[in-house]
């Protein structure tokens, strides 16, 4: 049921608090060419409503969001 | 991206330690969004982008130098400073959490291309001088500035 995504880049945002999560996600999403995908892995609760909310005020898609344990996982796609 | 870029812009007025990270905070988020973002620092404000240095001088100035003297890192907490002892708490609590420090998220707003000016009239009232603000501090600016600045922007705050 789950397809595999493949990312273009991995972004450890593990222990990074407001708004360094979201910061990182926005120096880092010029590097993967439009089209690409980013799996980022934060563990800051708050990253749950501001990657999301970075998207789509950036044009950009949050493709799928997993929780494993701690870990919040996003798949963060460029679109321009 | 090639649509103009939505502005911010942000009067600190507050030299206290948790207005100017909330300050900085939301300078960063909007810059992350691809926001220009400016930041305009008046009265006790501009401690922000002092270098530790003393100020002032005149008797009053160097006294204002004197009691309000040293840069970022002397802002202490809006609530339970309690002379210096809240501030080194806050201190602790943050970095045990991983939260930056002051001076991470001043870094971190001017990395993203933050513009931070100083206001001229409050320069000149606390005797403030240009070479005492940070190199990456803008020139001075009057209200004007803000003002033409403010206009064009879609959020405007004042801390």
């Amino acid at each position: 049921m789950t397809e595999e995504i493949k990312a273009d880049m991995e972004l450890d945002l593990k222990g990074l608090l407001c708004p360094l999560p979201m910061v990182r996600v926005s120096q880092n999403i010029t590097k993967v060419p439009v089209g690409g995908i980013i799996k980022a892995v934060a563990t800051d609760p708050g990253s749950l409503a501001d990657i999301p909310s970075w998207a789509k005020s950036t044009g950009n898609e949050v493709l799928k969001t997993e929780k494993v344990e701690k870990d919040l996982i996003f798949y963060i796609k460029r679109l321009k | 991206m090639e649509d103009k870029k939505k502005k911010l812009s942000m009067v600190v007025l507050s030299g206290d330690m948790d207005k100017l990270i909330a300050a900085f905070s939301i300078a960063s988020g909007a810059a992350a969004i691809n926001m220009d973002v400016t930041m305009f620092f008046t009265f006790w404000g501009l401690r922000a982008i002092k270098k530790p240095v003393k100020t002032g001088k005149g008797f009053f100035g160097r006294m204002v130098g004197l009691m309000y003297g040293g840069d970022i890192r002397k802002a202490g907490p809006s609530k339970f400073n309690f002379y210096g002892l809240g501030r080194w708490m806050f201190n602790k609590m943050m970095a045990s959490k991983g939260v930056m420090s002051i001076v991470e998220s001043r870094n971190l707003a001017l990395e993203l291309g933050v513009r931070m000016y100083p206001c001229q009239m409050s320069m000149d009232v606390m005797e403030i001088d240009k070479k005492d603000f940070i190199d990456e501090a803008e020139d001075s600016v009057g209200v004007g500035f803000f003002i033409s600045e403010a206009l064009e922007s879609q959020i405007t705050l004042f801390i």
